[in-house]
């Protein structure tokens, strides 16, 4: 199995990489928007900002090739801020483009909580949720999308308000929190993504 | 439902290795941050903090193979601190494997340095140490491991800190440091009342009712080495107090 990772910046990829490997699954940096179209299963990871991170997208080529292979329902897995970017847009970083894969904006946590919301949190998994189930998913995100997007099955999560901690549609994975340091939960949300989308 | 209280178990490292001794009878290998670790995550350490304490370049070589081989075992967050003087070196850190990085004296010298990093890699990424020493009814920053005052006032030092971008403080009573004494509640209260972003509690931890007293005057996690590697006491016993303190935490 190829696992490619989109380098969406410099953010924590050793951190999903090793993840992977303690799997016994290898992965590798895409460089070219081919690599994109040939991987059996793509992570979109994503630390930053969501303008940052669409502009290394838009600067590698990848939004065409992302977006197709996103349509097609090849498998893909989107983390954090790789997960935001599936929205058109994001109050984080006004007047960047997200691949508008769903129609929602992400937006920033209401005031009352601490900001940003660092540590483990609750996921309640949406009904048939197929690879996500109920636990402690670590989280580290200052904005959050708030209402579950159509022809997707959603997971939430509690802070301040309820928000989508994860979305999925058949092979198509996206998870706020961050599966790579969720411990053993989180790696086998990874796990059952790896084994049953196809 | 609500986000837990973390625990953190901190490891000093110096040349790659664990400084203080780390005393459990299943480690084969006492200063072995890499086993240490792993032994913290599976007791259900919220996250580990490594801090670098070297004072060469060639142990700061080290610090980062350590971090990588920390990294390949370690599928919880992992904040790394210590001789942070630039983006750069932050970004060594991060690719090493390290999920947040930690600034102290050298932001205090050059505050923009907590700026540059929070601007290319997140203010979750980017927190803030900070050593308080009483100075009357307030505190005042102290660097270089405690050997230099600064003059400068604690609360003040955070605020200016989280508007530059850190996401994270982390607070350290330098009068509490090693005493066993208790955290300064005190301190913890003065900072986590104005600033928004979450502060973890440290210095002078030696029971689970530090912990809990901590976590009330408003600390959002705790940070615990000595009583930890001491094998006093586990993670897992100090969260089960917590919990039974009905603080919500990770169990």
């Amino acid at each position: 199995m190829r696992v490619v990772i989109v380098p969406t910046g410099t953010a924590n990829i050793a951190s999903v990489r090793a993840a992977f490997a303690r799997l016994d699954v290898a992965t590798a940096e895409a460089a070219s928007p081919d690599d994109l179209t040939g991987a059996d299963r793509v992570v979109l990871p994503g630390v930053g900002s969501f303008g940052a991170a669409a502009a290394a997208i838009d600067r590698l080529g990848l939004r065409q090739p992302l977006l197709a292979r996103i349509e097609s329902g090849a498998p893909t897995l989107c983390v954090c801020v790789g997960m935001q970017l599936l929205a058109t847009q994001s109050t984080e970083s006004p007047g960047a483009r997200g691949l508008g894969v769903v129609e929602e904006v992400v937006t920033r946590f209401d005031e009352g909580v601490r900001v940003p919301q660092l540590g483990w949190n609750q996921v309640e998994p949406g009904e048939g949720a197929r690879y996500v189930t109920a636990g402690w998913a670590y989280f580290a995100n200052s904005y959050r999308m708030e209402h579950a997007p159509d022809g997707w099955l959603a997971s939430t999560s509690v802070y301040s308000g309820r928000f989508v901690a994860a979305i999925e549609r058949g092979s198509l994975l996206a998870l706020q929190f961050h599966p790579e340091l969720s411990g053993a939960w989180g790696s086998n949300v990874i796990a059952r993504w790896l084994s049953e989308a196809a | 439902m609500s986000l837990a209280v973390r625990l953190l178990p901190c490891l000093d490292l110096k040349d790659g290795r664990v400084v203080k001794g780390i005393r459990f009878q299943d480690l084969r290998d006492a200063g072995d941050p890499v086993e240490a670790a792993a032994l913290y995550e599976a007791q259900g350490g919220d996250e580990l903090v490594l801090l670098d304490v070297s004072a060469t370049p060639e142990g700061r070589a080290h610090a980062l193979e350590t971090v990588s081989s920390v990294r390949a075992v370690l599928s919880i967050p992992m904040t790394v601190g210590g001789g942070v003087r630039s983006s750069d070196d932050a970004g060594r850190l991060l690719e090493a494997g390290a999920d947040k990085v930690g600034v102290n004296t050298a932001a205090v010298r050059r505050p923009e340095l907590i700026e540059e990093i929070s601007v290319k890699y997140g203010a979750q990424c980017t927190v803030l140490a900070v050593d308080a020493a009483a100075a009357g009814r307030s505190w005042e920053v102290v660097v270089e491991s405690g050997r230099a005052r600064t003059g400068q006032d604690v609360v003040e030092w955070c605020l200016k800190a989280v508007s530059l971008g850190a996401g994270e403080i982390l607070l350290t009573s330098w009068d509490r440091d090693g005493t066993r004494s208790g955290y300064d509640t005190d301190l913890i209260m003065a900072v986590s009342d104005v600033v928004n972003v979450p502060v973890i509690a440290s210095g002078g931890a030696n029971e689970a009712v530090h912990l809990i007293d901590a976590v009330r005057a408003g600390a959002s996690a705790v940070l615990v080495a000595s009583i930890l590697h001491d094998g006093d006491t586990t993670v897992t016993a100090l969260k089960r107090a917590m919990s039974g303190a009905g603080i919500e935490v990770r169990l």
